[in-house]
């Protein structure tokens, strides 16, 4: 009975869990359609500064992770590729992956590991000191006033941050396949030929909404911080771990879809 | 006979699935300074979370100004309350200044600078002016809750809540403190409810006060705290009483 009682409680645990996401969702929705109708109340300055943590600071770890991405795909389908003799045809290889998959993806993991997290540490820190309940008693919502400025930066930054990253990753690839005599101007030129405006704007939109995730997921860790000497702590790997989870969920639902439609 | 401001009937205090206080009722009259007060994990911060909005009570019926908490009420109540949280709970990010201007910011039609200026003026009450251009994190604990007291007044609350004012503090700052209490409700007539078990600032401020005992899980006593120290049929509440008496 110890263990049917024990996985019934930890049932209504997940239960009562998703129903409190859900809730998180459905606010934090609310709140963003309503300023549509007030669009003052947005904080704009809060937005602004995490933008600018998110986005700026993250910048050079962010470009010299898809440095590096380029470089070791380069490298990997180079070796395999020249069996053949058609290295050259590593630069669309990269252009393709980067753009449509890889750029996007490496790039909101980086995002979870380290926006995500710090999102979650902050409103974690605030709920533990009693300053959203400060919030929710001036009658200010935690949601409006935390929540939706740092999701809207997570949602902008994730496109800079990508473009950038992907960049960096056909320089690596430029940088290696020049190592094996191929020219530049070739790898850019091929490059160029198999890059379309939609493969790059989908990949865009797609970090996008990586962003949109990793800022809700890191903010509901952030608001269910528990008063305990690890709560913080804790708060913050659920963002990262949920960051990447939802990253990962997202990407194949939306492979499937392309699958589906064509794209 | 002064109007009651706040009134609890048949209350269960807790949270759910956890009954913490049965069966209180009193009431907090308006412009008078209420003390709850009991040891530790009595109680007395989850009645007044329950008044101040933040958790429904479990049983029988609170009403704060003339009403309950509900989803109609909670945007006007709370512009009828002030808050000061046992660690002051500044914002960070913000100076002082910009602490005690952000309920103006949300809630008045002041413009920019009348705002700043009603600002400064109640960092002048609390007598810290000169710290309105500095964070949270360059001030000593007991600024940062006379800036939460600032805060908390800065709509003219009908009633301000003051949970553990003194915690934390040395002897005269916590005495700096009850008298800021006691100036602020000559000056500006509020009802103030207050969370603490400090003696010497409960016989300084308190014209009642309600004790609570864990447990009984009950409220034990109501009443003038000098009156319930002399004379109490509750040999708990006396020996509550005069043990801080007899320690300072």
């Amino acid at each position: 009975m110890s263990v049917f009682s024990a996985v019934g409680r930890r049932a209504c645990e997940m239960a009562s869990s998703a129903h409190a996401d859900f809730a998180f969702v459905g606010e934090t929705a609310a709140c963003a359609a309503s300023l549509l109708f007030r669009p003052r109340d947005f904080r704009l300055r809060d937005c602004a500064l995490a933008f600018e943590r998110a986005a700026f600071d993250a910048l050079p770890v962010t470009t010299g992770i898809g440095f590096l991405l380029g470089l070791i795909l380069a490298f990997q389908s180079a070796a395999a590729l020249k069996m053949f003799g058609v290295e050259v045809y590593v630069s669309d290889l990269l252009a393709i992956g980067l753009f449509r998959e890889l750029g996007p993806l490496v790039t909101a993991i980086v995002l979870a590991g380290r926006t995500g997290s710090a999102f979650a540490a902050e409103i974690g820190t605030m709920k533990v000191d009693e300053e959203l309940d400060a919030l929710t008693t001036m009658g200010l919502p935690p949601v409006r006033f935390l929540v939706l400025p740092r999701v809207a930066a997570a949602t902008l930054a994730m496109p800079v941050l990508t473009i950038f990253a992907e960049l960096a990753g056909l320089v690596g690839g430029a940088l290696v396949l020049n190592m094996m005599d191929v020219p530049t101007v070739v790898f850019w030129r091929h490059a160029a030929s198999v890059t379309t405006v939609f493969s790059i704007s989908f990949g865009l939109a797609k970090g996008a909404l990586f962003g949109a995730l990793v800022g809700l997921i890191g903010c509901a860790a952030g608001m269910k911080t528990k008063s305990t000497a690890d709560g913080v702590g804790v708060a913050a790997t659920s963002a990262v771990v949920g960051g990447i989870v939802a990253i990962a969920v997202a990407d194949g639902l939306l492979a499937y879809l392309c699958y589906l439609w064509n794209l | 006979m002064s109007e009651n401001i706040i009134e609890l009937s048949n209350v269960d205090a807790g949270y759910p699935g956890a009954v913490i206080l049965r069966d209180v009722t009193f009431d907090v009259r308006k412009g008078e300074i209420f003390i709850l007060l009991g040891g530790s994990g009595c109680g007395k911060s989850t009645i007044m979370k329950h008044m101040i909005g933040l958790n429904p009570v479990l049983a029988g019926t609170l009403r704060v100004a003339g009403e309950e908490w509900s989803r109609r009420t909670r945007a006007s109540l709370c512009r009828r309350i002030g808050v000061m949280y046992q660690s002051g709970a500044l914002f960070g990010s913000m100076t002082c200044l910009e602490n005690v201007m952000l309920p103006l910011e949300e809630f008045s039609r002041l413009g920019r600078a009348a705002r700043r200026e009603r600002a400064m003026s109640l960092l002048e009450d609390v007598e810290l002016a000169d710290a309105a251009g500095k964070l949270p994190s360059e001030i000593s604990g007991g600024m940062r809750k006379r800036v939460a007291i600032a805060r908390a007044m800065a709509l003219e609350p009908d009633i301000v809540f003051l949970d553990e004012p003194s915690a934390g503090l040395d002897p005269i700052t916590s005495s700096a403190l009850d008298d800021l209490i006691l100036k602020l409700r000559s000056a500006k007539g509020m009802t103030f409810v207050v969370v603490t078990h400090e003696l010497p600032s409960i016989f300084k401020i308190a014209d009642r006060a309600a004790m609570f005992d864990k447990a009984r899980g009950s409220m034990i006593a109501l009443g003038d705290p000098r009156s319930l120290r002399a004379s109490s049929a509750d040999p708990f509440v006396r020996k509550f009483f005069n043990r801080g008496e007899s320690n300072g």
